[in-house]
């Protein structure tokens, strides 16, 4: 056995692996950041809040209904996502043409309100949520004991995070969508319902947080704060990458994931603060990000 | 006409009782985490408990009254300090009562003093409030890291658990805890393999957990508390921790902790507290009670130290005839009453500061043995309040000769 910087190489091998799960949430998270503000424009703040209420719905769905893990991987993106396009139809829809500042405030209030509500019903120490049977377990690497689950959550988010990235980048679908944010008249006059389409991508991006709040709900606990504590990094997470950038967004939350991964080992004090000195170093070295497209 | 005797002869009832029991007037401040990751442990729960305490109180003294007003630290010692002072300078309060987070509690206990009012802590859990930092305007109540490590750690060693590896929030309450549990398991013989420091609302233990892991370390010891707890102990089972054959000891657990896990995968861990809802008939009353408020919640140790400490204070206000405006003449009068209370008991407040009572180590039941919602504990030992505590001379606290 090799050392590395006085760490033993296998016990490095499994911090990597365990960064890059970490990453994967990351990834999941940012991935609808930068898609609702590819699109829309709009800094959706209460994107931990979603995230939140993926969680929440799958315990609700499992103590009303008995559905477990697997249908409520379906169906609680599906009613967050719904609860997502009515925010967009009653409030964002009236923002679009107003400066950044005004989506941010609305969304950082809706986000308080969704969180606030949830710590009154339900209080703030959590609510218990177990790995589904199927996935319990673990594979012993040599290097490090893997837990089924955990290799399940890199799997599914990468799975989501490239299919959507070829979605918007690489089909026809994606296509109209882009060209909706360029000039929404242009394409609206091809007989294209811009309007809907926006709705249906904000709900699409908030359905991506509830998914990975899903993901979150057997490892993480299920809280009202728990997206509070994450949406900051993944904000950060998105400004390395670029804003709007999509592929940005993916590479750089799966790096920040091992990065701070890294850091556990290494000075496991500075772990909550590493990713934000990464971002102000990138801010003045690229300040349009890793990724942005504006140089 | 018997009706209009009878109201005659109560308002005379009345007008003599307000000639002889002087008017008390007490302000009391609620200051918590009302928001975030304690707030199940003391926040709004504190509340409650404190309104009950108000309520219950004033039914036999009906010339105490008291106004009570609640705060946000918000887990930072600048908005707890700030809030402290307004409290104390503006809003004439004159006894702040909780503050779960050492931190915030540390901090306030400075402007206690300085401000020469009162302090009761019930939420924090360093030990150093009555140790080194003590001071004559404070009072813990509840428990303390000492507590906690002398319970845990010294069973957990006696059991064979004898070597071990801290998991400990980076803040004034994990250092303290850390030290005493290692303190308490080297003094029982045990060994420390290693510790790794994480930064309070972690979200992703597995990386610690996984040097944990490698230590060998039969016990992990877990110096953290609320959301941090819950998450270590809850990815532990899934690395298979436990499985692999390491135990793992919860240094501060509360039962809204345990209620947040699910006890299938709680089972089996083991705790101290000095306070269990289901321990006897007066803890279930008054948990009844104090559930109209909080429904489907179960309340904490903290909750309960809120009720008791605010109880001997407004005794203590009664023997002072409402003179409260020297607190380090409240304290040393508080010190020098015996308490008794519901919820704990006989007990007395040392010269340090420190409140003492039993303390109990609990183990957390199998699904398959808890008969009822919150049926969470078997006790294993009581602990009787002289050895539950830190002694008196051991903590260099400045209050104590010699």
């Amino acid at each position: 056995m090799f050392e590395i910087f006085g760490i033993p190489s296998t016990a490095l091998f499994g911090q990597l692996l365990i960064g890059l799960i970490n990453g994967s949430f990351y990834a999941l998270l940012s991935l609808g950041l930068a898609v609702i503000f590819g699109m829309l424009n709009i800094i959706n703040f209460s994107h931990g809040a979603q995230y939140m209420m993926g969680a929440f719905a799958a315990y609700l769905i499992l103590q009303y209904s008995g559905l477990g893990y697997w249908p409520a991987l379906i169906i609680a993106p599906i009613l967050v996502g719904i609860t997502g396009i009515l925010v967009e139809r009653f409030f964002l829809q009236w923002l679009y043409k107003l400066d950044h500042l005004y989506g941010l405030l609305l969304t950082f209030g809706l986000a308080l309100i969704f969180e606030g509500v949830a710590r009154n019903y339900f209080g703030s120490a959590g609510l218990p949520y177990t790995v589904p049977e199927s996935l319990r377990g673990g594979q012993n690497l040599g290097f490090m004991f893997l837990p089924n689950y955990r290799a399940w959550v890199v799997a599914a988010s990468l799975v989501v995070c490239f299919g959507t990235w070829f979605v918007i980048e690489r089909t026809r679908l994606g296509a109209y969508l882009r060209a909706a944010t360029e000039n929404p008249t242009l394409v609206r006059a091809f007989g294209i319902n811009v309007p809907r389409m926006i709705t249906l991508t904000y709900g699409f991006g908030v359905a991506l947080a509830a998914f990975a709040g899903v993901m979150a709900a057997p490892i993480y606990n299920v809280s009202p704060q728990m997206g509070a504590e994450l949406i900051i990094v993944v904000f950060a997470v998105v400004v390395i990458g670029g804003m709007g950038s999509i592929l940005g967004a993916i590479i750089t939350g799966f790096g920040l994931g091992v990065v701070e991964g890294l850091t556990k080992v290494f000075f496991p004090e500075a772990s909550n603060t590493v990713i934000f000195v990464i971002m102000a170093i990138v801010l003045l070295v690229r300040p349009a990000g890793l990724f942005g497209r504006r140089a | 006409m018997r009706r209009f005797m009878g109201l005659a002869a109560l308002a005379a009832v009345l007008a003599c009782s307000g000639a002889n029991a002087q008017q008390v007037n007490v302000k009391i401040g609620v200051l918590s985490d009302m928001s975030s990751l304690y707030a199940d442990i003391g926040g709004p729960g504190s509340v409650a408990a404190a309104k009950m305490a108000i309520a219950d109180f004033t039914k036999d003294h009906p010339n105490v009254k008291v106004e009570i007003v609640s705060g946000d630290h918000q887990n930072k010692p600048d908005i707890g300090t700030q809030i402290a002072n307004q409290w104390y300078d503006v809003d004439k309060v004159d006894m702040i009562i909780d503050v779960p987070n050492s931190g915030v509690a540390l901090a306030v206990s400075q402007v206690a003093a300085n401000k020469n009012k009162v302090f009761i802590v019930s939420g924090a859990a360093a030990s150093d409030i009555t140790g080194p930092k003590c001071n004559a305007n404070t009072i813990h109540w509840t428990y303390d890291t000492w507590m906690l490590a002398n319970g845990t750690g010294t069973a957990i060693v006696k059991t064979g658990g004898d070597t071990w590896f801290f998991l400990t929030s980076d803040y004034a309450f994990g250092h303290a805890l850390e030290r005493d549990t290692m303190a308490a398991v080297e003094k029982a013989g045990g060994k420390v393999l290693g510790k790794v420091r994480h930064p309070i609302n972690t979200n992703d233990f597995s990386s610690f957990l996984l040097q944990a892991q490698s230590s060998k370390a039969k016990v992990i010891g877990l110096a953290n508390a609320g959301g941090d707890t819950i998450n270590s102990i809850k990815q532990a089972a899934e690395f298979g921790i436990v499985k692999g054959g390491q135990s793992l000891a919860g240094l501060l657990v509360f039962a809204s902790d345990v209620a947040a896990l699910g006890l299938p995968t709680a089972q089996g861990l083991i705790l101290t507290e000095t306070w269990y809802w289901d321990m006897n008939d007066a803890n279930r009353a008054w948990t009844k009670r104090w559930q109209q408020e909080r429904q489907g919640k179960w309340p904490t140790m903290i909750h309960a130290g809120v009720y008791a400490g605010i109880t001997h204070y407004l005794k203590t206000a009664v023997a002072l005839k409402g003179n409260l405006s020297d607190g380090k003449a409240v304290v040393a009068q508080m010190k020098s009453m015996p308490t008794e209370d519901q919820l704990f008991g006989k007990g007395t407040i040392r010269p340090d500061g420190r409140k003492t009572h039993p303390a109990y180590l609990l183990e957390v039941k199998k699904p398959s043995d808890s008969k009822y919602p919150g049926d969470f504990y078997n006790v294993r030992a009581t602990i009787p309040a002289d050895q539950a505590f830190r002694p008196l001379k051991e903590g260099n606290c400045p209050l104590v000769s010699g």
